[in-house]
């Protein structure tokens, strides 16, 4: 049954960190392609199989420019804040988007990441370090899941740590949808002068790092120019740390929350790859990145979508359909598959996904390692999740050991 | 079997050197696939099927020939 009335409004809350938004569930058995209400009263599609979510991200008829009208958006004024910047890579389409993303695709190779990997542990192990000579408990999103991230980010890009208080708090402001339009078209202002300074210091004199790089690329090719700098640094800087550091607050409370997994993994190194896609799919954490407009009428799981027309595909819907995913409330270690659409599917997958995967692996790995008697200092019911973020996560995670 | 790849679809995800690294490599330049192994056996082959399933620029493909 598919119906052109909208029965649900979306965004919808999780009533439990595990599990997506229980209205998924019913959209998946009974519409699987269903209208849906948006703040501000417009509607939408929205998609909660996997493999419509997947034909959806693949197929180019679907746009993913940001600043359409029809672009579906969980906070209303997102399009107006869009359309006054050069588009960034998430939101170009053919034939902008292939060409920009090589020009810097080729910084997030699996072996330009694993490079990484020795001063990534060290990061890790300050952190650690410093963690266990503080008090007790700890917050561990301010002690390791925040600042690793960030760290690794700002000395790939080029961005100075030192100001990391600085972009934190306009990034967190820039994701709430809590925040009001004028909060957060501040935000973004005050992160685009501040990387547009740094873009033209580096202009100035390139820095070898990836913003430094980029600049001499863009003159080596003649593509692009100091405004498609300054929105690739803003997206690379949020992406960057935003969404590491949720997941490494969650995974360890997914992990703290189910001995046995946690003993799997404490066992026997090799689970942890696994490990990780596992917790990046129970978790998926952005639902409304994977959004877009149709250029053309296109028909979706035998449901006519018509041009200009938006559409959502819900990443936590897809990584929770059971005919991809058997028993996919439960989080089994060793489930050992990588079909999820946590990092997105399509031309737009996530540039920094080998990044991330390394991360959440070496800080799980530490960490579990290292403070075999991490446990958690707050009731589970009682911590803080970011149920008014387009990212989920969590603000706060007390642990002691 | 044939590992068909198609550079131009190519995203550079990196999710088949993940899948089967003795098989698949990136470009150090753009990122895009480079095909090391064109006709896998095995458990290579296993591997680089992952791959095709997993592409998210459907830009992999196994060919009869």
């Amino acid at each position: 049954m598919t119906s052109d009335q909208p029965t649900v409004t979306l965004p919808a809350q999780r009533t439990c960190p595990f599990s997506p938004p229980t209205e998924y569930e019913g959209m998946r058995q009974n519409a699987p392609v269903s209208r849906v209400t948006l703040p501000g009263g417009r509607t939408a599609w929205a998609l909660t199989r996997h493999e419509d979510v997947r034909a959806m991200l693949a197929d180019p008829r679907f746009s993913s420019d940001r600043t359409h009208p029809g672009f579906p958006v969980f906070v209303e004024g997102q399009q107006q804040i869009a359309a006054r910047f050069k588009l960034s890579l998430i939101a170009m389409d053919p034939p902008e988007h292939g060409p920009a993303r090589r020009a810097v695709v080729g910084e997030f190779t699996v072996k330009r990441m694993a490079a990484l990997r020795p001063r990534i542990q060290q990061i890790v192990d300050e952190h650690v370090d410093a963690m266990l000579a503080g008090p007790r408990p700890a917050d561990l999103v301010r002690a390791l899941s925040l600042p690793v991230p960030s760290l690794v980010i700002c000395e790939l890009l080029g961005v100075p740590y030192a100001d990391h208080e600085f972009f934190q708090s306009r990034s967190g402001r820039l994701l709430r949808r809590t925040e009001p339009l004028a909060g957060r078209e501040q935000a973004r202002d005050e992160l685009r002068a501040y990387l547009d300074d740094l873009i033209t210091e580096k202009e100035r004199e390139p820095t070898d790092d990836l913003l430094g790089r980029q600049v001499l690329k863009q003159r080596e090719t003649g593509r692009g120019d100091h405004a498609d700098l300054v929105s690739l640094a803003v997206l690379l800087l949020i992406a960057g740390h935003e969404t590491t550091a949720n997941m490494i607050s969650l995974g360890t409370f997914a992990l703290l929350e189910h001995p046995g997994e946690r003993e799997k993994l404490e066992a026997d190194p090799d689970v942890l790859p696994g490990a990780v896609e596992e917790l990046l799919r129970y978790f998926s954490i952005v639902d409304a990145v994977t959004s877009r407009v149709a250029t053309e009428d296109v028909e979706i799981g035998g449901v006519l979508i018509r041009a200009g027309e938006g559409v959502l595909g819900l990443g936590s819907s897809a990584n929770h359909d059971p005919e991809v995913f058997p028993r996919p409330g439960e989080l089994d270690l060793r489930r050992g598959d990588r079909h999820h659409v946590a990092f997105g599917f399509g031309a737009h997958q996530c540039l920094g996904q080998n990044l991330a995967r390394m991360e959440l692996q070496m800080v799980f790995e530490t960490l579990f390692r290292r403070v075999p008697g991490l446990r958690l200092a707050a009731p589970a019911d009682e911590l803080p999740f970011k149920d008014d973020s387009n990212i989920y996560g969590l603000y706060e995670l007390p642990v002691t050991w | 079997m044939r590992i068909v790849a198609d550079t131009s679809r190519c995203v550079g995800a990196g999710q088949c050197v993940l899948s089967e690294p003795e098989v698949f490599d990136q470009d150090e330049e753009e990122g895009t696939v480079v095909v090391l192994v064109e006709r896998p056996g095995g458990g290579e082959l296993e591997g680089a099927r992952e791959a095709v399933g997993i592409c998210p620029s459907g830009a992999l493909s196994l060919s009869e020939d």
